[in-house]
């Protein structure tokens, strides 16, 4: 039976740590809402983009762009997108699990393969796992469209190079807050634009196009690589503040649950101390009297 | 006088930068400058670095663009671009960092490295902004 102090010092440690927990899911929690703030504002460029985007394929007869080609797969590259910091659960075990999946399923074809990771647990996880080809890390806390313009960057004229024939993105798709589903989406070649009908399909004005139709849509590709990328982050930092917030709330209430057995615990050892003083007592003036 | 405005939105993925009515607004096009009135033939077309500016309530807005596309039909002009600084928000000390570090940095690569675009566009970008930052006192 461990003694009364150390089972008060227990208590105040868990207490401590209950505190931190509490705060970490309040700062969590405000980040969140950012997060979700910064989804809420990209959906209609997101939504406008898919609309001129699909109305344009539709329109251009022949649609041929490097980024479109298909190749026979045999060098793969994948994005993995994790957070850049740990304590949110399952967040990022999940998704390192699936990509590991992935890396399996594509070394048994007998496929080269190489990363690209963005946020610091997965590039750590993968460091002598996997064939890092390049890595952004601490980039998750602050970020806008220039990031994802940058992992285009490291991905697009590659590609357009032939130096590998497809590329995935695997990343946590954000469904709510308690939920996030790890996904793999492919990235290159494009999967014919037209399928993705975000919009409501009713742009049947007949536009003139400045430059040709061809031209702009050679333009608008790298755009909508751009916002695909961006979606896929936004939604892994929205992803990884719900989880957050999700795993220091239940770590608050596991502490508050220790802490109430811890003092239950407290209380019976207090007892158990007087009933033996008393139990001296008595036995001592009994022995007194008898003497 | 309203049946002679047009509808403007300027998008970015951040936020909606500006969504009202204007008299006339114009766009830095790939192919150059063009100003929209409303009852403009519909037409698409991309949207280079520059300026773009419109006019409403009888005064004049510049903003500070980066690449995307305008998509322009009789009552309504949407413009979809990567940034959009509005002329008096543009911090001109930053740009003109910006515009040195660029210089600097163009001045020892060979116009053959992959950087080499890269700063150019950094360049381009930031002669932009302070270019649209000295319009924001004009009105």
């Amino acid at each position: 039976m461990p003694s009364l102090k150390d089972i008060k010092r227990k208590v105040s440690a868990v207490q401590k740590t209950k505190q931190i927990t509490r705060a970490m899911n309040m700062v969590a929690a405000s980040k969140f809402k950012s997060a979700q703030m910064k989804m809420e504002n990209f959906r209609p460029y997101a939504g406008k983009f898919m609309d001129v985007l699909n109305s344009l394929a539709g329109r251009a007869e022949s649609i041929s762009h490097p980024l479109l080609a298909v190749r026979e797969p045999k060098r793969v590259r994948v994005i993995c997108m994790t957070s850049d910091r740990g304590l949110c659960g399952g967040f990022n075990t999940n998704l390192i699990k699936a990509t590991e999946r992935f890396l399996r399923e594509k070394t048994a074809e007998n496929k080269e393969v190489g990363m690209i990771n963005v946020g610091r647990k997965g590039r750590d996880y993968f460091r002598k796992k996997a064939n890092i080809l390049a890595h952004k890390v601490d980039v998750l806390s602050r970020f806008d469209m220039t990031l994802a313009a940058e992992i285009a960057d490291e991905v697009i004229p590659a590609f357009i190079k032939e130096e590998y024939d497809e590329l995935y993105l695997i990343y946590n798709q954000f469904v709510n807050v308690s939920i996030q589903r790890p996904s793999v989406v492919r990235l290159f070649p494009l999967p014919s634009i037209g399928q993705e009908m975000d919009g409501d399909g009713e742009s049947n004005v007949d536009y003139s196009y400045e430059p040709s139709e061809e031209v702009l849509l050679q333009k608008l590709l790298p755009m909508y690589v751009h916002v695909l990328i961006f979606r896929a982050l936004l939604e892994t930092s929205a992803g990884e503040n719900g989880a957050r917030m999700a795993a220091m709330d239940n770590a608050t209430s596991n502490c508050e649950e220790l802490i109430r057995s811890l003092t239950l615990k407290m209380n019976k050892a207090r007892q158990a101390a007087i009933t033996a003083e008393l139990m001296d007592i008595v036995g001592g003036t009994e022995a007194l009297a008898k003497g | 006088m309203s049946e002679d405005l047009l509808t403007l939105e300027v998008v970015t993925p951040e936020k909606m930068v500006f969504s009202g009515k204007v008299e006339e607004v114009t766009i830095p096009g790939t192919e150059g400058e063009f100003g929209v009135l409303r009852g403009h033939e519909p037409f698409l077309t991309s949207v280079d670095i520059g300026e773009l500016y419109f006019i409403a309530d009888g005064k004049k807005y510049f903003y500070a663009v980066n690449t995307g596309y305008a998509e322009v039909t009789a009552s309504k002009v949407t413009v979809l671009i990567e940034t959009a600084e509005r002329a008096d928000a543009i911090d001109k000390d930053r740009a003109e960092r910006a515009k040195v570090k660029a210089e600097s940095a163009l001045a020892g690569l060979s116009k053959e490295s992959s950087e080499y675009e890269k700063m150019r566009l950094a360049l381009v970008r930031a002669i932009n902004r302070i270019g649209v930052a000295e319009k924001s006192t004009l009105h």
